[in-house]
């Protein structure tokens, strides 16, 4: 009964065999390609850079500033304003400051990133039912295959460093702005589009004057889902050579620095609220039409 | 009736056939060949939207299509800018094939030809009353002062003046519809479509927004074509009225024609509810002159209702009133018992 307990698999020479081959194809396809992958992911490394730089050089009292000015530009709430100043003065209070500045410029860029990438995508999704069953799927693969599946081909093509980084965190953190603005573009009011069909709009008069203008309060509760996650893969990110408040957490797993990590993991919560608020008030703000209703 | 002056543009549909589902090519012959609307649908999956469809629209008045919902009304309406592809048949608009225009011509015909007012008025909510009624002008391209002065031209037009930067949903229903109204004005297409445009609003609003595209239409001499499923206001709108039940027409006419000539049962039990005082005119009723009109009589105008034919008759003297034509010459005259019959629905009274 031995056929019983063990389930039929293939033979361990085979499989051996099947991963070495698939394994000697992806090297030799790095081999191959790596060069080129990198040249073409040098405008992102750049704009890393150059993101870092500004906020690493800026003096602390200016970017206070403009992170409250941001606070009160999107919300026009005091209390959002004191509490994004607050929050960010006591993280430098507790020596923070630059591994905040790198986390903010890598959740920038991310965000930026997945924006440019993810909402052209999710427009072409809304606009046929192909390619939403087509990219569903691989939406789904992005959000569940565990990150370091994943990390490991981005550092064979690219090393360690900001780049994959970069990469990583984008695939992790890009399906809910792309669903979202899918989603967004979907749920507009049918009777209005015939509207605009009627006075005889093209595709992109369509898109420009009613899909975005309509889906944006939903695709921005896709750009904040996006913020957080992009976040959330900090720490992540730092085993492959990410510099920022993910270097110390890990340090602090590896060597067991309660209080190291505690800090570290207290300020990323930290800047994502401020992120939060500010990005969800902003979008509350865009729907301003729809709050005062005829009585 | 003969077309308005100063506009082209009639509507004549032909031989117009729809079939919703997904071999309705297949199913137009059956249709042809007169299967009906539950056996194409038990039989082989497909709904029958319309049969065999013709109107003839003249440029310049108003043709109302009146049936309840589910004839088929909102679908015809749809086919004249082709918002839906018909199945079979023809749609000339001034001459043109609605039915064979690519897209970018049935894009230009959309743009310059026609323009549309919707039910639940279908208005962009992100956008204020302003920037929603110059949006077929922004569409066409036009400079944005051109777009700005005819929108604000036809927003005082239509009652709105003030409320430019308010938003869709600060405004009533029965002004939400004035914004697609004007919306639709400021394109200045030749045609105007208006699909239930009044149908959503309270009995009041309704009555005085007819009143205004009544007074806006002898301005501009649209061909408009109005949808809708009250009796009452295709009388009162429409220089020629077509019933429409199940995706056929019943009865094409005047009102005059509807209400003294219901072609059968259903559109009889439609007029039964009429006021027929305000609808019937004193000719449809009139014998004979009797000689010369006596001095001191009424007289009224030739095309004058029934209801104001008494009512002048209660005002003045005698029973009964002379019928004038245009040139002021005795053409019939009236007693106050053949204009009471006309009152009541019994056939031989009203077409004496």
């Amino acid at each position: 009964m031995d056929w019983l307990t063990t389930f039929p698999h293939l033979d361990n020479a085979t499989l051996t065999a099947l991963k070495r081959g698939i394994d000697d194809g992806f090297r030799t396809f790095t081999r191959a390609w790596g060069d080129a992958i990198e040249t073409f992911f040098e405008p992102l490394r750049l704009f890393l850079i150059h993101s870092e730089r500004l906020l690493l050089n800026t003096p602390w009292p200016i970017v206070l500033l403009v992170v409250g000015l941001l606070g009160w530009l999107a919300s026009r709430r005091w209390s959002i304003v004191a509490g994004s100043v607050l929050t960010l003065a006591i993280i430098g209070f507790f020596d923070m400051w630059d591994d905040t500045m790198r986390t903010v410029s890598m959740t920038f860029v991310c965000t930026v990133v997945a924006i440019v990438v993810g909402i052209p995508v999710g427009i072409i999704m809304s606009r046929s039912n192909r390619v939403q069953a087509v990219i569903n799927p691989i939406l789904d693969v992005m959000q569940t295959m565990p990150s370091f599946v994943y990390l490991i081909p981005v550092v064979m093509l690219l090393g360690i460093g900001r780049v994959p980084g970069v990469i990583a965190v984008v695939i992790y953190a890009i399906p809910p702005i792309i669903r979202l603005t899918n989603l967004g573009i979907r749920l507009v009011d049918r009777d209005v589009l015939e509207a605009a069909d009627a006075f005889g709009s093209s595709s992109w008069q369509k898109l420009k004057n009613v899909q975005m203008p309509l889906a944006l309060p939903t695709i921005m509760a896709g750009i904040n889902q996006t913020i957080m996650m992009a976040l959330a893969m900090v720490v992540i990110a730092s085993m492959i050579g990410v510099q920022g408040l993910g270097q110390p957490v890990l340090r602090a797993i590896n060597n067991q620095y309660f209080t190291l990590g505690m800090f570290n993991g207290l300020a990323i919560v930290g800047i994502a609220i401020i992120f939060d608020r500010i990005s969800q008030a902003f979008g509350r703000r865009l729907q301003k039409h729809q709050e005062t209703s005829h009585g | 009736m003969a077309d308005a002056p100063g506009n082209q543009y009639g509507i004549e549909i032909r031989g117009l056939s729809k079939i919703f589902g997904p071999r309705a090519a297949e199913m137009a012959p059956l249709v042809a060949q007169g299967i009906s609307k539950a056996e194409l649908n038990e039989k082989h999956g497909h709904v029958l939207g319309l049969r065999d469809i013709d109107i003839s629209m003249p440029a310049g008045r108003i043709q109302v299509i009146m049936g309840l919902s589910g004839s088929g009304k909102s679908t015809l309406i749809r086919h004249i800018n082709r918002l839906i592809d018909p199945t079979t048949g023809e749609i000339l608009v001034g001459g043109e094939d609605v039915v064979k225009m690519d897209a970018a011509a049935l894009r230009a015909f959309r743009r310059h030809k026609t323009a549309m007012v919707f039910q639940k008025f279908a208005l962009l909510p992100h956008r204020n009353v302003l920037e929603n009624t110059v949006y077929g002008l922004e569409v066409q391209g036009a400079s944005r002062e051109a777009q700005v002065e005819a929108a604000m031209r036809w927003i005082e037009r239509v009652g709105l003046a003030g409320f430019e930067q308010h938003f869709p949903n600060q405004l009533s229903g029965g002004m939400q519809q004035r914004v697609g109204l004007a919306r639709a004005l400021t394109n200045d297409a030749p045609i105007l479509l208006m699909d239930e445009a009044f149908s959503a609003l309270d009995p009041l609003i309704r009555t005085d927004m007819q009143t205004v595209l009544l007074d806006i239409q002898k301005e501009i001499r649209k061909t408009i074509v109005f949808i809708t499923h009250d009796l009452d206001e295709a009388l009162r709108l429409g220089d020629r009225i077509a019933i429409l039940r199940d995706g056929e027409i019943v009865q094409q006419g005047t009102s005059q024609d509807i209400v003294l000539r219901p072609a059968d049962d259903y559109v009889e039990s439609f007029v039964r509810e009429v006021n027929r005082g305000r609808v019937i005119q004193v000719d449809a009723v009139m014998g004979p002159p009797a000689g010369a009109a006596p001095a001191g009589g009424v007289s009224v105008a030739s095309g004058t209702t029934v209801e104001e034919a008494i009512s002048a008759l209660v005002g003045g003297t005698g029973d009964s009133v002379t019928v004038t034509g245009p040139g002021g010459e005795v053409i019939g005259a009236a007693t106050l018992r053949q204009l009471a019959t006309a009152l009541t629905p019994a056939k031989e009274g009203a077409a004496a």
